[in-house]
């Protein structure tokens, strides 16, 4: 199949109409289904429990099917790219694949952000798009995109069924290509008059790619050598990222890390990967990470990466890094993220989490006391985390964000799901909030998008009904997805919105302050909408709090009505910023700290 | 360093345009790239030539490798190799210039596969260097049209890609 020759004549235009409409297919029996019954059938086999979406003219077919099956609840979005960051969040949340279903043309271009933001974090989506009839490709159709070229550069791998026949092995494909190896988006893009043929239905049980053949198992002699090599360390650190939550390795990382008693720090999509609160946890590092963090990266000798690439918001300059000697050993799922930014001495491709496994085996045979070295480690370690890098003014009389971070936490006993859009807000959520369990902090880290935080809360909130769903955003961030306050009415999601509103684009803002000598360009939110109506209009609930001895009770009383959805308008500080930071182009140990302005 | 790539993918529709994609998505160098389906023709091989430090060619090869489409991936200059390119290059041949002509083809193993009043049409085989001495080595204004092919490669003796 998909071979480059088509492999059905094409049909006039004249008889392209006809063929246009679905035949009956009043006994949908297994031997004459149309595609778009086809399509319906794979997504059933694979278990899919949630399809986001937004109907339109080339997928009506399959939204036809959908109207007559039961096996999965379609959601209803108000825009596509709230459908594809939806069906992405219930991925973050279940480790399950999410689907999204969107129409040709403008529908497909919509959904492209959320492609491209599932595919920087790696997370498993199939992307169902519509298309305009085969006979019509090329011709500048109505709502014709060219999907496959479009999503090329941000997907993992995408597909044009051409023929019907071809519907189930290719939706076979695309759930096994998203949900192995390294995960990440597929794209399949199907033609309306396709949706509309007739084939037999036969979804394959399993498939077996010539070209695509990922690694699970990690080399067994690379590993002894980590192993060794931490174990002989005198100041070893481990630092891990997405893919210990990706790869359901917390588990695994969390013995390991405590049998060595070395210290453990997570970069942004690292976070509850190993428990926020436990003491050998050191923070986040990064731009924005701990003081101790950063330190420890900078100034270890054995440094152990799992799931995690060096990128450049987490280790900055990687000359500076380099300024200092160490011995990386890196593991992960995907060669090419290995010795792509840093050079590393043991490389290890593997999942982590049998890789993981692995070291632990080794290591309990091993039976590691702490040594005097370890010790002396520790205890640099402990200096660098009495600076308090997170400490901030909370006197000033306005709502300090970190405190609404910090009683958000308490409020829901850290155990909620926390989404977060992208800029000021985010990192602080990402500080303050103290992650203890893998799959809870739900953010965009390698695309940044902006308007995430609403949709990926409505797609947490399908993946787990009852649980407390907190979106922390901003006043920017929330009006580039304000549309999905719709989506949450209809279907009665008790989402609370945490809005840090401080007037500005506040990262925006605070990097104008540090490098453009304070020349606001543009970052200015005026003429906003008074967010407590806004939501009152949806038939939500809206507060605005103003007072921080408001902010607590607030939130108590928020979280106390389970079954509405709560918008919190917050009105923070204006001046308020990040720290620590390190600003674009500095190394680790050149941190900015709140105590140094 | 300049580099021969080769690699087997799918003779699938866009596959061509994951790999030449991929190479201006990443700023990759490609000075060359020549594709044909092979004796199985469910299989593409394509040849690139490319230039890059050390970490960009281990890169070049892990992206490759990590195509869906993607099958087989061969660093040539791994090992021995050859390496021959196809050049079709148009030159002036009026009456006092057509013996020097065929005189430069025949030094170079050339072939003259046309001949029009004025013109030649010379196939030349060889590696890129070769070709590239051929056109040195001729008067500039005698070049009406050239097309070259890229270099194709394929390892000497035991190595073989396939699958």
């Amino acid at each position: 199949m998909n071979q480059v020759s088509i492999t059905t004549a094409e049909p006039s235009v004249s008889d392209k109409l006809p063929s246009e409409q679905p035949a009956t297919s009043k006994h949908a029996s297994d031997k004459h289904c149309t595609g778009a019954d086809i399509v319906i059938k794979c997504l059933e086999a694979e278990g899919v429990k949630f399809v986001f979406g937004y109907p339109g003219g080339a997928v009506l077919h399959i939204y036809d099917a959908i109207y007559k099956q039961n096996h999965f609840k379609h959601i209803l979005v108000r825009h596509e790219q709230a459908a594809v960051h939806a069906a992405d969040a219930f991925s973050r949340a279940t480790g399950e694949v999410g689907v999204a279903l969107v129409t040709s043309g403008p529908g497909a271009t919509n959904a492209i952000t959320g492609i491209a933001t599932a595919y920087m974090d790696s997370i498993p989506l199939v992307v169902i798009s519509g298309q305009v009839p085969v006979p019509a490709i090329g011709l500048d159709a109505f709502q014709e995109v060219d999907m496959v070229g479009v999503t090329r550069p941000c997907v993992k791998h995408n597909f044009l069924v051409k023929d019907v026949k071809d519907i189930a092995v290719t939706m076979k494909k695309a759930f096994h290509i998203a949900r192995t190896g390294r995960p990440g988006p597929v794209v399949v893009d199907i033609p309306k008059d396709i949706t509309a043929h007739l084939a037999e239905f036969n979804y394959p049980k399993s498939i077996e790619m010539r070209s695509y053949n990922p690694v699970t198992k990690g080399h067994s002699g690379q590993i002894k050598k980590a192993v060794k090599l931490l174990l002989e360390a005198k100041r070893p650190m481990v630092y891990t990222g997405g893919g210990v939550v990706l790869g359901n390795a917390a588990e695994s990382l969390i013995k390991l890390v405590k049998t060595l008693g070395v210290p453990v720090t997570n970069t942004l999509m690292g976070l509850g990967g190993y428990p926020a609160t436990d003491r050998q946890f050191v923070g986040m590092l990064g731009m924005h990470g701990t003081y101790e963090a950063n330190m420890a990266m900078q100034e270890c000798d054995v440094l152990l990466a799992v799931g995690a690439r060096f990128d450049d918001r987490v280790i900055g300059n990687p000359k500076h890094f380099f300024s200092k000697s160490r011995t990386i050993i890196h593991v992960d799922i995907d060669p090419s993220s290995i010795s792509k930014r840093v050079k590393v001495d043991i490389p290890i491709v593997g999942d982590v989490r049998s890789v993981l496994a692995e070291m632990n085996d080794l290591v309990a045979a091993e039976a590691p006391k702490q040594s005097p070295a370890l010790k002396a480690w520790w205890e640099q370690i402990e200096a660098w985390r009495s600076r308090l890098c997170l400490n901030y003014n909370n006197s000033n009389g306005l709502i300090k964000p970190q405190y609404v971070i910090e009683k958000l936490w308490e409020v829901t006993k850290g155990d909620a799901y926390v989404t977060s859009d992208v800029g000021q807000h985010q990192m602080w959520a990402a500080q303050y909030y103290k992650f203890d369990k893998p799959r809870r902090w739900i953010n965009s880290g390698g695309l940044g998008t902006m308007g995430v935080g609403l949709p990926y809360a409505m797609g947490c909130q399908f993946a787990d009904p009852t649980a407390q769903v907190a979106c922390v955003t901003g006043e920017g961030s929330i009006q580039m997805n304000i549309q999905e306050l719709s989506t949450c009415k209809q279907y009665h999601l008790p989402i609370k919105v945490i809005l840090l509103n401080n007037r500005y684009l506040g990262m925006v803002r605070q990097w104008q302050e540090f490098f453009y000598e304070n020349r606001y360009s543009e970052s200015y939110m005026d003429s906003l909408p008074d967010f407590v109506k806004l939501a009152e209009s949806y038939g939500h609930v809206g507060m605005q709090i103003t007072q921080p001895g408001d902010v607590e009770g607030a939130l108590k009383e928020a979280f106390a009505m389970k079954d509405r959805f709560v918008f919190m308008d917050f009105i923070t500080d204006q001046k308020e910023n990040v720290f620590p930071m390190i600003e674009n182009g500095k190394g680790l140990s050149e941190m900015i700290l709140a105590e140094d302005l | 360093m300049r580099h021969i790539v080769s690699l087997l993918m799918e003779n699938e529709a866009g596959a061509l345009s994951r790999v030449a994609g991929l190479f201006s998505a990443r700023g990759y160098n490609i000075e060359s790239l020549t594709v044909a389906a092979t004796e199985d023709p469910t299989l593409s091989r394509m040849t690139i030539v490319t230039s890059g430090s050390d970490e960009v060619i281990e890169q070049i090869i892990k992206q490759l490798n990590k195509l869906v489409d993607v099958v087989k991936v061969l660093d040539l200059n791994d090992g021995k190799f050859i390496e021959r390119e196809l050049m079709l290059i148009k030159v002036k041949a009026t009456s006092t210039h057509r013996e020097e002509m065929k005189r430069m083809c025949d030094i170079f193993r050339g072939r003259i596969i046309d001949v029009a009043d004025g013109s030649f049409t010379i196939e030349l085989t060889g590696s890129g260097t070769k070709l590239d001495a051929f056109i040195e080595s001729l008067d500039k204004t005698a070049i009406l049209e050239t097309v070259r092919t890229g270099a194709s490669g394929i390892g000497r003796g035991d190595r073989i890609l396939k699958i």
